[in-house]
């Protein structure tokens, strides 16, 4: 593959959101290159690997190379050592992100887009006060390419945002700070996602399990920012692992942080489109992003190609991905940012009465939606926005 | 502000919540601007591993 001196559109981050965005650019027809950091898409994994069947498959066909498990069950663990099983929220899988990103990556691939890893980004090139291309290093050596259109997928750690003038900076409370492990050796259900909840277990946060064989699974722990010092993730998984797992050999150690924010106020500008954690589009209350990285690049990358058809890069014709991603998932990411504030500062008692109540919820009537409507009790406004939220989400699922 | 690099995973959850930009991570290694730090401590506070201390 030869690097042309310029492309249509040039994507920062071969992550799911850069992915699947330059995928659907190219395969409507716009010329585009990805840059990619690392030296390789997916590496290294910062994720707890947990994704819907529901929201992957539109976009890619499932294939059993990045699957590690199939999961039926959600297991609540409140505080005082109560349990309560979750079934009704549809298929989920566990991945191998490493294997997952890098097929996302050749999907784009196959409809045309470049790829360079090892290629990191290092600014904007502006000329006559207008974005026309990217400054990236490769090999040690500071190279330019000139595009109409960047699109920011750089994740967590972002600063095309900032480049360009975007405020992506978040707020304390508004990120988790995470560490995981990956655990083999242990007792756990291969079909079960397992979580606990509680101030002294994961202030503002929780501890998830999600099982990547019948005796391996991915062990971490999330803390609201704002209460992870000077006690941090490492010492309360550290706890907590000694507790559950004292047998359990690690096989890989990781740290990440998870943006739990509303989407950003500013997701494009004139020839400038952010998606995924760049654009801060993760669910606030789980800290799942996958899939709702995958929804923003389809957008941005059909309404970037569009743009490329109709040459026009201003920042009225790109908010057409703005428009259409605050239907399909932004207004509903707004309500559960609403309720992650009362997740946050939920006590213990509230945590023990919420899996006490799921306990005496018939088996066939237990979901997500039960659960959330119980945790915003006594806040009717909330209350409304979590039916709309919900209802809005069931007619999309259709 | 001043990172332990034997300690730091390279995870960019710093550069999340700071302020100033002054915080810039490659591949292979994190750097802070001591220029543009305005000293919030952000970054040392969500460090997962506690990487980050003050000091220059
Ligand atoms: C501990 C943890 C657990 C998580 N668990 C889950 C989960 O179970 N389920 C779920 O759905 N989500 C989970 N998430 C969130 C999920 O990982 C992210 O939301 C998702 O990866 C976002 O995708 P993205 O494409 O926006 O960004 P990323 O996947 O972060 O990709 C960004 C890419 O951009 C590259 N890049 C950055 N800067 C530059 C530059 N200057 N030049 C070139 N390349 C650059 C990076 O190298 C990276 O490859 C978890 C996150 C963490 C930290
Ligand atoms: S102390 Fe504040 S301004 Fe300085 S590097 Fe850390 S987050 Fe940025
Ligand atoms: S948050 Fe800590 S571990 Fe992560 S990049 Fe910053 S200094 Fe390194």
């Amino acid at each position: 593959m030869m690097v042309q001196e310029r492309y249509d559109i040039v994507v920062i981050g071969a992550g799911p959101a850069g992915s699947v965005a330059a995928r659907f650019a190219a395969e409507n027809m716009a010329s585009v290159l990805i840059l990619e950091r690392d030296r390789e898409p997916g590496i290294p994994v910062r994720c707890a690997e947990g994704v819907s069947h529901n929201g992957i498959a539109p976009f890619i066909d499932i294939d059993q190379r990045w699957i590690a498990s199939r999961i039926d069950v959600a297991k609540l663990h409140s505080p005082n050592g109560e349990t309560a099983n979750m079934y009704n929220n549809g298929l989920g899988y566990v991945l191998e992100r490493r294997v997952f990103d890098a097929a996302l990556c050749e999907l784009a691939a196959k409809y045309g887009a470049h790829l360079i890893t090892k290629a990191d980004a290092l600014d904007l090139v502006w000329e006559d006060g207008k974005i026309t291309g990217v400054k990236y290093k490769y090999s040690g050596e500071i190279r330019k390419v000139k595009c109409d259109i960047v699109i920011g997928a750089d994740g967590v750690e972002s600063r095309v945002g900032r480049w360009a003038g975007i405020k992506t900076v978040v707020r304390l409370e508004d990120i988790d700070t995470c560490a995981q492990y990956t655990l083999t050796d242990i007792d756990i259900e291969k079909d079960t996602c397992e979580f606990y909840f509680g101030t002294k277990v994961s202030p503002g946060g929780y501890i998830w399990i999600f099982p990547k064989s019948d005796n391996t699974a991915n062990v971490g722990i999330g803390l609201s920012g704002h209460l992870s010092h000077p006690k941090g993730p490492k010492e309360y998984l550290d706890e907590f692992v000694q507790r559950r797992f004292p047998k359990a050999k690690i096989t890989y150690t990781m740290y990440g942080g998870v943006p739990t924010a509303a989407t950003l106020d500013e997701i494009v500008k004139d020839n400038i489109m952010l998606v995924g954690d760049a654009a801060r589009q993760v669910n606030p209350i789980t800290g799942g992003g996958v899939v709702q990285a995958m929804i923003a690049g389809s957008i941005a990358g059909k309404v970037a190609a569009q743009a490329v058809k109709e040459k026009r890069f201003d920042k009225k014709f790109l908010k057409e991905y703005r428009k259409e991603w605050d239907k399909r998932l932004g207004k509903t990411q707004k309500t559960m940012f609403l309720m992650k504030e009362r997740f946050m500062n939920m006590n213990d008692e509230r945590f023990n009465r919420i899996v006490e109540f799921c306990q005496n919820i018939p088996r066939d009537k237990f979901s997500l939606k039960t659960l959330f409507t119980e945790a915003v009790k006594g806040n009717p406004k909330l209350m409304i926005d979590v039916a709309k939220a919900f209802l809005v989400s069931k007619i999309k699922m259709k | 502000m001043k990172i332990n690099r034997d300690l730091c995973d390279i995870c960019g959850t710093c550069v999340a919540v700071c302020p100033a930009d002054a915080i810039v991570v490659s591949e292979f290694i994190v750097n802070i601007d001591n220029e543009k730090c305005t000293n919030c401590l952000n970054c040392l506070k969500v460090c997962p591993i506690k990487a980050i201390e003050e000091g220059e």
